[in-house]
């Protein structure tokens, strides 16, 4: 159970937002909306933890997570902008180190499966420099399956992803949640999921 | 997930070893410079080897410790790192230890070969190679703390620079003080002393300053 009391951020001197509340529960999808510099990234990387909020703060399980610390992260996924796929291992070695790193290390054989469900079978062995974009995304996206997070928080996740890949992701999501899972998701595209309990934040600029 | 993460910077390392050779290459030819420089009267050189050996490992280390947080922090696999369920202490330790293995670690193996172009005894070339393992670890420690508060600005390189090499200082004299001692056969043990109290003064505290700095270049 994520809570979310009276949060505030400001970005250099500019007020983002403020007094932002609202909570999300086992099996329940929140689309966070908002024009280009609304602070969807920002409000994101407050809930995963990384930035501090100007005001308010982040409840997980009744408790502040920055006082869970750690503990917190064993129950969190973050997709960011950035791919976080180091370019110089390949599709494999990208994903068995992410998974091994966040604490529960993957067997190869599971890996290649994984990669096979993303579409990266055939290329699981070449460097991650040599992949499109639109693959690093999908190996991102594949992470999120590996480490066995409970909340998602995923920043424009479908970017660069082609058709297949992005109907992918919306199984991999809806899965999730009918999981029991959360899932926060910023977007400029409909998700167009057919979640029971979901919940639209708009950001105003 | 501490194995993970030395595994992971071991075989990055690997990958780049382009980087971790000029660092050694950097250290060799500096130290050869100075014999050339200044001609082979063996009393001279034996006084100003110490020295010389030091200032080239902490310039060399200087060279290798934008590649600790560097790369991960423009490819996003910091952030992910500290997002992992494990003390933030922990990872730094892991990078660090990975760090010190690939970047000082052959400086202390082939200090002892240069060691010979100033014409230092076996004994002493013994001391320079146990100073430098003792001293190495702590240029790693501090100088990640320099690396993780300068990520992401401009002229980072130089501000490091500025940044470490005065809290480099007292490995400097205690590494070379442990040197000169052997050469004019007064004692060693307290110089390597002091080293070891740096080393652990160093291995408690940097890896937590280092953490807290990351946290901020990364927010």
């Amino acid at each position: 159970m994520l809570e979310v009391l009276k949060l505030g951020c400001i970005r250099g001197d500019r007020r983002l937002f403020s007094d932002l509340s609202f909570s999300a529960g086992a099996g329940e999808l929140i689309e966070l909306r908002g024009p280009n510099g609304s602070g969807k990234t920002s409000l994101l990387r407050i809930l995963c933890g990384l930035s501090s909020p100007a005001a308010g703060q982040v409840r997980w399980n009744g408790k502040n997570i920055r006082s869970l610390g750690e503990e917190y992260f064993r129950d969190v996924a973050y997709l960011a902008h950035q791919n976080a796929v180091k370019d110089e291992l390949s599709a494999l070695e990208n994903l068995r180190i992410a998974t091994g790193v966040a604490g529960n290390p993957l067997p190869k054989a599971q890996a290649q499966e994984v990669l096979e469900r993303i579409g990266l079978k055939d290329r699981q062995h070449l460097p991650a420099r040599v992949l499109s974009a639109g693959q690093r995304r999908r190996l991102a996206v594949a992470r999120l399956l590996t480490i066995k997070a409970t909340l998602w928080i995923l920043d424009e996740v479908l970017t660069s992803l082609d058709d297949a890949a992005v109907r992918l992701s919306r199984e991999f999501i809806s899965d999730h949640i009918k999981n029991g899972g959360i899932a926060i998701v910023a977007t400029h595209q409909d998700l167009n999921l057919s979640v029971e309990r979901m919940q639209r934040i708009q950001l105003s600029p | 997930m501490f194995g993970w993460v030395l595994w992971r910077d071991l075989i990055l390392a690997w990958r780049h070893r382009a980087d971790v050779l000029a660092t050694l290459f950097f250290f060799i030819i500096v130290t050869s410079l100075f014999p050339l420089g200044i001609g082979p009267e063996p009393q001279t050189l034996q006084t100003i080897a110490p020295g010389i050996v030091w200032v080239a490992a902490l310039l060399a280390s200087m060279l290798s410790l934008g590649r600790i947080f560097g790369n991960d922090y423009q490819d996003g696999t910091l952030e992910q790192l500290l997002l992992t369920p494990q003390p933030a202490y922990l990872v730094v330790l892991a990078k660090l230890l990975a760090h010190w293995l690939v970047s000082e670690v052959p400086l202390v193996i082939i200090a002892p070969v240069l060691g010979l172009q100033f014409g230092l005894s076996e004994n002493t070339l013994l001391i320079v190679v146990v100073s430098l393992l003792l001293g190495t670890p702590v240029l790693s420690l501090i100088g990640a703390i320099g690396a993780a508060l300068t990520l992401g600005l401009r002229a980072a390189n130089v501000l490091v620079a500025l940044l470490v090499l005065p809290l480099y200082i007292p490995v400097l004299i205690f590494g070379t003080g442990a040197i000169q001692a052997t050469v004019n056969g007064t004692g060693t043990k307290p110089w390597l002393l002091l080293l070891g109290a740096t080393l652990v003064l160093a291995f408690v505290f940097a890896p937590w300053a280092t953490s807290a700095a990351l946290k901020i270049s990364v927010e």
